[in-house]
């Protein structure tokens, strides 16, 4: 039963948050109203924290955790399926219609607006990250901003390399550094 | 290795694999993921191109869920139909549920950790360059014209100063480019006819 529960509980959450990772915040929040035994608000600051630091999507990563709290491993597993379930059956609705209707002048149209407002989207969800990266509140941050124009030119450069070892780079120059927060 | 029979039909399992290492080396979600996406789906397996990747970003962002499972569901479906979808759905998921159990299971003060927290300053700088080169590559996919120039900063306007919120800047997005296209057709038609 407290596994349909939770199923549910993420069913929603993923049927509702709209916008990506940091959309299921509120929803996390309202959730530790709801179910005190489960999270609590002071495991979603956690969350938010932890997420920030590993790899994969915000939102996955909130659900195991939550999941993982609540009845172990497959409390874990049942969240994140549960949370996954409306994206994929709304996805594959949308996909089955625009391979019928791509050829529609209404449809074609609507992506020839929709593409740059997608790429402003992109811009104003990444700018968090910079600002975090580059700036620290009152000056730019030196050493990242030339790591930064150093990393983006060689990158551009160097296209055989694999993206994972700019990430190891990355987090070796961090350390050796001592890159604040 | 025994090659399929079936050359031209990608299997399931490469996409799980594909979209797990995608998964497992994505720091912060949905838009993080772009210059991953970019080597793995459009240059090497070449599932997608860069306009497709866009217009799957367009429609995550306006659709229920998370952005990079979205993405994924539609290049898994594009692939392999509904199975394919959950396949490159799971392959997502997956590197995140092993990590995120391992560490709820071990330890809780993960990210005080002051070499953690450091080495994680210098990933998010290397991933913000990766980042800026995929927006430079999108950019030259969107942004064809003056229309789609004045879009583009109309809408960088109303989120960065107007707030205005995603679902509605969508919605505009849509309407703009319907209507700069009607606009442009009548103009064409007037023209020829003159």
């Amino acid at each position: 039963m407290l596994y349909l529960l939770l199923y549910w509980e993420f069913f929603k959450i993923g049927l509702f948050a709209i916008g990506g990772g940091l959309a299921t915040i509120p929803f996390l929040y309202q959730m530790s109203v709801n179910f005190p035994t489960w999270i609590t608000s002071a495991d979603v600051a956690d969350m938010i924290a932890i997420s920030q630091s590993t790899p994969g999507p915000m939102g996955i990563n909130m659900a195991t955790y939550t999941g993982f709290k609540t009845i172990g491993i497959f409390g874990g597993l049942t969240a994140t399926i549960g949370l996954v379930t409306p994206s994929v059956i709304i996805i594959v609705i949308i996909a089955k219609f625009l391979t019928h209707f791509d050829k529609q002048w209404y449809v074609k149209n609507s992506f020839y607006g929709l593409r740059p407002t997608v790429l402003a989207l992109i811009c104003f969800a990444v700018s968090n990250i910079f600002v975090l990266s580059l700036y620290n509140g009152s000056s730019i941050r030196i050493t990242e901003s030339v790591i930064f124009i150093i990393v983006f030119f060689l990158y551009r450069k160097l296209k055989k390399i694999h993206p994972v070892v700019w990430i190891v780079i990355g987090a070796i120059l961090g350390i050796v550094l001592k890159l604040p927060t | 290795m025994k090659k399929d029979i079936n050359n031209d039909k990608t299997s399931l399992f490469k996409l799980f694999r594909t979209f797990a290492s995608i998964g497992v080396i994505t720091f912060g979600g949905g838009y993080a993921m772009l210059p991953f996406l970019e080597r793995e789906v459009v240059q090497k397996n070449k599932w997608a191109d860069d306009t497709e990747i866009l217009d799957y970003y367009s429609l995550s962002q306006c659709t229920p869920g998370i952005i990079a499972v979205n993405v994924s569901t539609f290049i898994g479906y594009k692939e392999r139909g509904v199975k394919g979808a959950i396949a490159a759905t799971l392959g997502m998921v997956f590197p995140s549920l092993v990590i995120i159990t391992a560490i709820a299971a071990v330890l809780t003060n993960f990210q005080d950790n002051q070499y953690v927290s450091m080495a994680f300053s210098g990933i998010r700088v290397t991933v913000c360059a990766m980042i800026t080169n995929s927006i430079i590559k999108l950019s030259k996919k969107s942004i064809v014209d003056k229309t789609t120039i004045a879009i583009f900063i109309a809408i960088l306007i109303s989120l960065f100063l107007l707030k205005v919120s995603t679902i509605l800047v969508v919605l505009i997005g849509i309407v703009l480019g319907l209507l700069t296209s009607a606009l442009k057709k009548i103009s064409k038609t007037n023209g020829g006819n003159s």
